[in-house]
């Protein structure tokens, strides 16, 4: 039931920061129905790539902004049921951004931050090879959460290949197609039948859409769309050389890192970790988590798990200058940084209240995260609000860097690879012998105008303690 | 046109074949005196002689290995395993001389192998085998699997004229139960274009040699039913006609490759593959196979209706995949 006012559709504020947004694919095309809430379009804005769901059930009346374009926040990109208008001409209501508003409390989210590649739930292995993801096992979350029906219907949720790739060209959704099949699978006749009878008859039968309620905190209308962004300053390749266009993403990244260096002063310590009991107590629960969660405990898990337990004795660490303040918190928003799978891009984001979470909450929440961000299924709250980050760029074997903070944190931790080494310890009598040891590198990256040296060597300190003296009651 | 049997179309394309080109002579196990154990050679040595119709010793590696030297020296003979089972006495004449002679010597070699083979008569173990992939998979050989009185002839032609060794399977089962319609003059049948036996919308059958039959029948058994399967005879297996497979696969979706063979290793797994890979996304379900048990043939004729797959097997298949 197409709604009979206009509605527009326009360039969420993914962000507080964010300004203009990328509209990377449309999912619908002109003339087609749609319904509300239902993906509309991905957008890739320099915080976080995205899908926009729709504000209104009706026709896709309009296309405004093509794929490829950039445009402010607030620029309409679309138009939902009325009349086809001239051309982007704003309709009367400047309705409701596709996305809710960003939580205005939330701070500078954590874009990017450490320059290497990380991944959050690549093991760090004794080998000190390049670790391939993890098997991760599938991650409990959606297990918990998705609809029993999907679990349920036995032949109804298959698609073949043959009807999936009919129902992707054209733009058809399997699931509201009657099936036939054994089971109720949707069979490739039924599809057919379905899309020759007019496809999108589904959509007539959803409640008609209610006006789309303008969340509290609506942008400002802007001015007057804005103009697609100037294009880039004509830039000549060499002989031998390629171009390809920076995406927004890598813009942001771009921006933020020299942002970072600009505002803090950097400064890098070290400490070697002798991670022997951690490698034991992991190998005990590993099968347990395995079993009972579906959950792998990552050594970045447990040295998460340490290091929030060590922020509540260095709230500086875990603070923020803002102006002449010095800002603290009584709890630790943690954002890993997420290499994308595509080796082009990183995001960060952020498990929210880590310091109630225990180590099993912990590798949960790790597992759920980086996979979202790697599925593009990432809210743009979950990349804001970090308190202090993790890079762990020892998935690759390096036992040394010196990441950039996100800003506007104090510092930030990396883990790097556990390797057996020669180590030298006390036996029974008090004497030095060689022992072989699994011994890991962590970095504090901290800004020195707000941590001085000391502390940052006492915070690895007590890290490393926790990380020796491993408590399984305790976590 | 005149209606043939299959048999007869195979012994009046050879004659033909004799009668237009001196080059061609046949060689085989009492092919000459007695006619063959078919009788396709029947009179064949009154009307060309003795030197071209040559009663060989009970030898497969002499009648093949003198086949190929003939060949190599401009002749263009034509062998008759008296049983397709015999062949493997011939191997390594076929696989290591002749299939390999053009890309070590560059010479051809024209031979054309007969090779009654198939079961369904109770010949036990060593007289019903279809052993065309074991040939299949040798680089340099050609196999060739007529279905039909017309395509018998019209196959046989092209493989004596075909300068490479071929492998010409004909089935038993067809010899005399099979009647049909052939051309009277003389033409040839290309390799690795299949043939259409029957158009449909619903399923696709992938099949050749006497399974076209049990196909056919079973197609029509689910007319009824208003299930409309097609069937493709692929005529001969290399080369195969992968384009006009895949076509009917993006027309059904839903496929059955049926073969008499035995199931591992049998063609019938590299047409699969070949769909699974070229053909992904047109497929709304499983690609089946339908084959012969992984052992010998039996000679029980209860225990060899057990074995070579049967309408009603090809039918609750075919129901399975129409209802998948």
């Amino acid at each position: 039931m197409a709604t009979e006012t206009a509605v527009d559709v326009v360039m969420p504020q993914m962000g507080v920061s964010v300004s203009e947004g990328t509209v990377t694919k449309w999912l619908k095309s002109e003339g087609e129905q749609v319904e509300a809430d239902e993906p509309l379009l991905e957008i890739s804005t320099d915080k976080v790539d995205t899908e926009v769901p729709s504000p209104a059930s009706g026709t896709l009346t309009q296309i405004v902004v093509q794929e490829g374009e950039t445009v402010e926040v607030g620029t309409k990109l679309a138009q939902i049921g009325g009349a086809p208008a001239a051309n982007g001409q704003a309709q009367a209501p400047q309705a409701a951004p596709a996305e809710p508003a960003t939580v205005e409390a939330a701070a500078e989210s954590a874009a990017a931050s450490g320059a290497e590649g990380e991944t959050p739930t690549a093991d760090v292995v004794e080998e000190a090879r390049p670790a391939e993801p993890e098997p991760v096992p599938a991650p409990p979350a959606p297990a918990a959460t998705a609809p029993t029906a999907d679990a349920t219907t036995d032949g109804k949720s298959f698609v073949s290949p043959v009807v999936a790739r009919i129902a992707s060209e054209h733009g058809v959704d399997p699931s509201q197609v009657e099936g036939s099949g054994r089971g109720g699978r949707v069979t490739k006749k039924d599809i057919l039948n379905f899309i020759e009878q007019g496809a999108p008859a589904a959509a007539s039968e959803a409640p008609p859409a209610p006006a789309p309620a303008a969340p509290p905190e609506a942008p400002p209308a802007p001015a007057a769309p804005a103009p697609p962004a100037a294009a880039p300053q004509p830039v000549v390749a060499e002989a031998g050389e390629q171009m390809e266009p920076m995406n927004a993403m890598r813009r942001g990244i771009a921006e933020h890192m020299r942002r970072s260096l600009d505002t803090s002063a950097h400064v890098t310590s070290a400490i070697e970790v002798d991670m022997s009991r951690v490698v034991a107590i992991r190998k005990k629960l590993k099968k347990e988590y395995e079993k009972d969660y579906g959950v792998n405990p990552t050594y970045l898990s447990f040295v998460a798990r340490a290091t929030v337990e060590t922020l509540r004795d260095y709230p500086w660490i875990n603070g923020e200058i803002r102006g002449e303040q010095i800002v603290t918190r009584n709890y630790v928003n943690l954002g890993f940084a997420v290499e994308l799978t595509d080796g082009k891009g990183l995001i960060v984001p952020v498990l929210k209240h880590a310091e109630g979470l225990n180590l099993l909450g912990i590798a949960r929440g790790v597992v759920d995260i980086a996979q979202r961000a790697r599925d593009k299924k990432l809210t743009p709250d979950e990349v804001q609000g970090g308190t202090f980050t993790i890079t762990n760029p020892g998935g690759y074997g390096t036992f040394h860097g010196t990441p950039v903070i996100s800003q506007p944190q104090a510092a930030i931790l990396g883990t790097y690879a556990v390797v057996k080494r020669p180590w030298v310890i006390q036996d029974d009598r008090g004497e030095d012998v060689i022992a072989i040891r699994p011994i890991m590198n962590l970095t504090l990256t901290y800004d020195h105008r707000l941590v001085d040296g000391a502390l940052a060597g006492r915070f690895l300190r007590d890290l490393r303690e926790r990380l020796e003296t491993w408590d399984e009651s305790a976590y | 046109m005149a209606e043939k049997t299959y048999l007869q179309a195979i012994s009046d394309g050879l004659r033909e074949e004799m009668r237009r080109d001196k080059r061609v002579f046949v060689i085989g196990e009492d092919v000459g005196v007695y006619g063959g154990a078919f009788k396709v050679t029947l009179g064949f040595q009154e009307e060309f002689g003795a030197w071209r119709v040559i009663d060989a010793p009970l030898s497969e590696t002499a009648i093949v290995g003198g086949c190929t030297g003939a060949a190599i020296m401009g002749m263009r003979p034509v062998a008759e395993m008296q049983f397709a089972d015999f062949i493997s006495c011939a191997w390594d004449q076929l696989v290591t001389v002749a299939a390999k002679q053009r890309w070590r010597a560059g010479t051809p070699v024209p031979i054309t192998v007969r090779l009654p083979s198939g079961g369904g008569f109770s010949g036990g173990p060593f007289h019903s085998q279809n052993p065309e992939s074991s040939f299949a998979h040798i680089p340099g050989l050609k196999v060739i699997c007529p279905a039909t009185p017309e395509d018998a002839k019209g196959l046989l032609a092209s493989a004596i004229q075909d300068p490479n060794p071929c492998l010409y399977f004909e089935h038993k089962h067809l010899y005399r139960r099979i009647k049909a319609e052939v051309p009277d003059e003389r033409y040839e049948t290309p390799f690795g274009k299949a043939r259409m036996h029957r158009e449909g919308d619903d399923l696709s059958v992938i099949t050749w040699g006497a399974m076209v039959y049990t196909a056919e029948e079973a197609a029509q058994q689910l007319d009824g039913d208003g299930i409309s399967v097609e069937i493709l005879d692929l005529r001969t297996l290399v080369p195969w006609d992968k384009q006009a497979v895949l076509e009917s696969v993006r027309k059904t979706s839903k496929v059955l490759v049926l073969h008499e063979d035995t199931h591992t290793g049998g063609f019938g797994g590299e047409i699969a593959a070949t769909i699974g890979e070229e053909a992904f996304e047109e497929l709304d379900a499983p690609v089946k196979r339908i084959s012969a048990p992984d052992t010998p043939v039996p000679f029980s004729p209860q225990l060899e209706k057990a074995f070579i797959p049967q309408v009603e097997d090809v039918v609750a298949s075919l129901r399975d995949l129409a209802e998948y």
